[in-house]
């Protein structure tokens, strides 16, 4: 008696199990380009709306209100169109830098430390030899000392990767905190007396040509183009593609996968390090703890955004910068606190993180029940 | 001898900090996904649990509700981002890596956001304070930081290791993280475990920053800090090769390196220069990067992360 019972509840029970979810998600096979950008855009004004409603909740504001502010704060004037291009050159500039390495996935996540160490490089270099050489040596003795600095910081995790396999991501997130604690080091020596803030550098600016942004966005424009030089028209970038594929078939195909780790990462620790020398001659000419402000993060979700393509780089560094500079004068406009740009930029990257599966995946439903008839 | 017992008995609660990041953070990478939100979530929780207070403190609820309201409002706060962080890696497949790192984003600057708009009476954490730090609370040395939360975090930590290692449960979550077409093979639900995991795990670590703004500091600039720490934490599962008993003793590690910088000149009664004090700070990043290296280099099976750790699970993909 008591085992039928308990067989008829198995049965039950399998009976459930065997059942076809309601819905199953399925691969798709590929999506033409303007569906995909379709589909993007509804996210980010899904995104942007979620953000209004919040500002209305918060500030009172309207909805339109909201977007004007936000285009009005990052490309409302000359002045605010020069800065506008500026933000983006110099996060555009570290996002080219991780790109090879993510194009590999080497999980680079250290483009902070490895800016700001290519900046310290830059101050160390002006505030010793400032003055002692001519202006023009000082600025290549800079740039060389940022870049090789930038580049052995990028280099011993990915020296340590290819030898034993270390894990890359949590070493370059170590080496971050590393470049902080000496910069504030640093600081600390050089300013006995000031409260570790540097005052402004007088030496190693670099010149002004045509506006003082100008030959920085020229500069990273030029390294854009390399850069999607490099990966797309050359041998070595060929070589990371494979690499990132898979590594079994580089090593297949007689690709030296260790050496093509190694040789990435210097790249990418590299213009890390011109990023680095860029903000210091060019922009702040000083240095704190907070120089590279999260950028090197930020250069993550740019990158990733545009699927590791330098030219379309451009773009989500741009939108990126556009939306950090807008919500920044709502949050002063209508009296949001400072954080306001951070949560502004988190919200949007949720949505398009979370609409990638909608490019990517599609949802089946099941099928039984439109055959069986019983749709309610 | 008294600085030095000082010394030691401060730095273990500066450790639980780390410790519950670190617990959290462990059940997340065994079910095969490496949240780098935890600082995030660490924020919100600290957030979520001074909301608590602030809306509580003149209910007149015994204090020990209060604060066990508290501790639920960040671990539901914590539970929350794991959720969003599930629904977003597990659901709809995204990278961990950038979904993290997103959150980390989002956690920071919502904290930042609401502890402004509490900062108005700052005076009202401080009110909470005697209750966290039963039953030491009236004590004027170093014992007093030692509150029930640091207890918690200790209990916390060995379930999670009992759990991990000497249940079924916790070998089919460590299955889930080595190979996860193999435990669906064999009819785990992985969706179910990776869910269950992640949003233990991320309400475990959002104690932590409660416990230190609410605890530790008992201050409202506290915050600022916790990104820091919780990158720490995260450095912390490494130290200690993903077991959560060991973290005991790792937390306490990196509390010590933490504070020994700003501790040596009265420890070994000397004058110092106040300018290493920053190299100091960088101690426990040195120590985890070492170890990460070491334990690579020796290549001891058990001492290796999960195999899926930071890869999507999708099943026709096998």
């Amino acid at each position: 008696m008591m085992l039928t019972e308990r067989r008829q509840k198995t049965v039950k029970k399998n009976d459930k199990t065997i059942r076809e979810p309601l819905f199953r998600v399925v691969k798709r096979d590929g999506m033409p380009w303007y569906k995909s950008m379709l589909i993007r855009l509804i996210a980010v004004l899904a995104a942007l709306l979620l953000c209004s409603l919040l500002s209305i909740f918060m500030a009172k504001a309207s909805p339109l209100e909201f977007i004007k502010t936000l285009v009005d704060g990052a490309i409302g004037s000359t002045h605010k169109l020069w800065k506008f291009a500026k933000d983006t050159a110099v996060l555009l500039c570290i996002s080219l830098a991780i790109t090879p390495a993510f194009r590999m996935r080497f999980w680079n996540i250290g483009a902070e430390g490895q800016t700001l160490i290519g900046a310290l490089a830059s101050v160390a270099i002006a505030f010793y030899l400032g003055g002692k050489v001519s202006d023009g040596l000082l600025l290549v003795i800079m740039l060389f000392a940022s870049v090789l600095v930038g580049a052995l910081w990028g280099g011993l995790p990915a020296f340590f990767k290819a030898k034993w396999n270390t894990n890359e991501t949590l070493f370059t997130l170590m080496m971050n905190y590393v470049a902080t604690g000496l910069v504030s080091y640093c600081l600390v020596c050089w300013t006995p007396t000031n409260g570790s803030v540097l005052p402004r550098l007088e030496f190693g600016h670099i010149p002004v040509v045509i506006h003082e942004y100008f030959l920085i966005i020229f500069i990273v424009l030029i390294i854009t183009a390399l850069i999607h030089v490099y990966l797309h028209y050359t041998k070595q970038g060929y070589e990371i593609s494979v690499v990132g594929e898979s590594e079994n078939t580089a090593r297949y195909i007689g690709i030296n996968v260790s050496k093509v780790i190694i040789r990435t990462m210097l790249i990418s620790g590299a213009i890390c390090g011109l990023a680095g020398f860029l903000i210091v001659g060019a922009l702040d000419h000083s240095i704190n703890t907070e120089t590279v402000g999260g950028m090197g993060f930020t250069a993550i979700m740019v990158s990733w955004l545009a699927k590791f393509n330098p030219v379309i780089m451009l773009g989500t560094s741009a939108f990126i910068t556009f939306l950090q500079l807008g919500s920044s004068q709502i949050s002063s406009t209508f009296n949001i606190d400072s954080s306001f740009p951070n949560m502004v930029v988190g919200i949007v990257l949720f949505f398009i993180i979370g609409c990638e599966f909608f490019i990517g995946y599609r949802i089946k439903l099941r099928e039984s029940d439109k055959k069986g008839g019983n749709k309610q | 001898m008294n600085a030095f017992w000082d010394f030691i008995i401060t730095s273990i609660p500066l450790g639980m900090t780390f410790l519950y990041g670190c617990t959290g953070e462990i059940l997340t990478e065994k079910a095969g996904h490496l949240n780098l939100g935890i600082p995030g979530i660490m924020c919100v929780g600290g957030v979520c649990g001074c909301s608590a207070l602030r809306l509580l403190y003149r209910s007149g609820l015994p204090p020990i509700l209060i604060v066990l309201i508290a501790i639920i409002a960040a671990f539901a706060g914590g539970a929350l981002m794991g959720a969003l962080y599930c629904l977003l890696t597990v659901t709809l497949k995204a990278n961990q890596n950038v979904t993290g790192l997103a959150m980390t984003t989002f956690g920071v600057g919502i904290t930042k956001f609401v502890m402004n708009k509490l900062a108005i009476v700052p005076i009202r954490y401080l009110y909470a304070l005697p209750y966290f730090r039963f039953p030491f609370a009236e004590r004027t040395d170093a014992l007093k930081y030692c509150g029930i939360m640091v207890y918690l975090a200790v209990i916390i930590a060995l379930s999670t290791s009992y759990v991990l290692s000497k249940t079924q449960t916790g070998l089919h979550l460590r299955s889930v993280g080595e190979n996860p077409a193999t435990a669906d093979a064999v009819g785990i639900n992985v969706t179910k475990y990776k869910y269950v995991a992640t949003l233990i795990g991320s309400g475990i670590a959002a104690l932590g920053g409660l416990f230190y703004i609410m605890d530790y500091s008992g201050s409202v600039d506290a915050y600022k800090k916790i990104e820091a720490l919780g990158w720490l934490s995260v450095a912390l599962v490494i130290f200690t090769l993903w077991r959560p008993h060991l973290s005991i003793i790792g937390s306490f590690v990196f509390g010590t390196l933490y504070i020994v910088g700003s501790r040596i000149p009265t420890l070994l009664n000397i004058t110092m220069d106040m300018s290493a004090t920053p190299l100091f700070e960088m101690l426990p990043y040195v120590v985890t990067i070492i170890v990460l290296i070491v334990t690579s280099v020796s290549k001891k099976r058990e001492n290796q992360p999960p195999a899926a750790l930071g890869l999507p699970y999708f099943r026709e993909e096998r």
